[in-house]
């Protein structure tokens, strides 16, 4: 088993291929990999209840670290009480630590 | 705090342009306070962070001088960064792409960068604990 860290930037309004890294990271825990999705920027606004939220709230109920940095949160008016269940508001020093401990980071 | 580690970083972004340049500076921020050992290998765009000749400016729109605008500068962030990693026992090897550079006319660049190619990637790379490189869209 291996460590991902994936790094979502992007946000699905804007980038139609946000799709396809979750699906990376659906595929990599399917297929026993501890994988830890780290929303930052605009990434995190399907973090709120809404459109396009329902494919994180999947990946959160099937085995998927789903992590928004607080600080994104913060600059978009976004309130921890207004994340779906199963994400829950990060510093990006979580990103430094899992780097730190050797886990396979992808970008997006 | 962990073990001290040595991390490497590749940007791509030219500064004032992209919320990655923000992100990417505070992700080398976290590190440097921790007192690691940072690479980063800046590439294309990005070899204008530390580029020396940025300047403040006034904002006539908002009816605000140089002072009160009080503009970031990318340079400042890099110089930043290298003195807190010292500051906390680790140190901050920046390397230019030399090819970037004399694309962009960019070769005046603030203390502690270097000129490089992309080898010295693969040396970061494989010499470090970790990579984490962040691609332009």
């Amino acid at each position: 088993m291996t460590d991902y860290l994936m790094i979502e930037s992007r946000d699905p309004f804007d980038s139609s291929d946000v799709a396809n890294f979750l699906a990376l990271a659906e595929g990599l825990s399917k297929a026993g990999h501890k994988v830890t999705l780290f929303l930052v920027q605009n990434g995190v606004l399907p973090a709120r209840h809404g459109a396009r939220s329902a494919p994180l709230a999947a990946l959160a109920g099937n085995g998927v670290e789903v992590l928004a940095d607080d600080f994104s949160l913060r600059e978009r008016g976004i309130s921890a009480d207004r994340l779906i269940p199963g994400i829950q508001a990060a510093p990006l020093d979580t990103v430094v630590d899992r780097l730190a401990d050797g886990c396979k980071a992808l970008w997006h | 705090m962990k073990g001290k580690k040595t991390l490497t970083f590749m940007l791509m972004d030219a500064p004032f342009e992209n919320a990655r340049t923000t992100t990417a500076m505070r992700l080398i921020d976290i590190a440097a306070r921790r007192g690691y050992d940072i690479n980063v290998f800046a590439y294309e765009g990005a070899v204008y962070l530390p580029f020396a000749a940025q300047k403040q400016h006034a904002n006539a729109v908002h009816g605000r001088d140089v002072v009160q605008e009080d503009h970031p500068l990318p340079r400042e962030w890099v110089e930043a960064v290298v003195q807190e990693a010292a500051k906390n026992g680790g140190r901050v090897d920046w390397v230019n792409c030399g090819l970037c550079v004399d694309e962009r006319g960019a070769a005046d660049a603030v203390a502690g960068v270097r000129r490089g190619s992309p080898a010295d990637f693969w040396k970061m790379a494989t010499s470090s604990d970790n990579t984490l490189v962040i691609a332009t869209k």
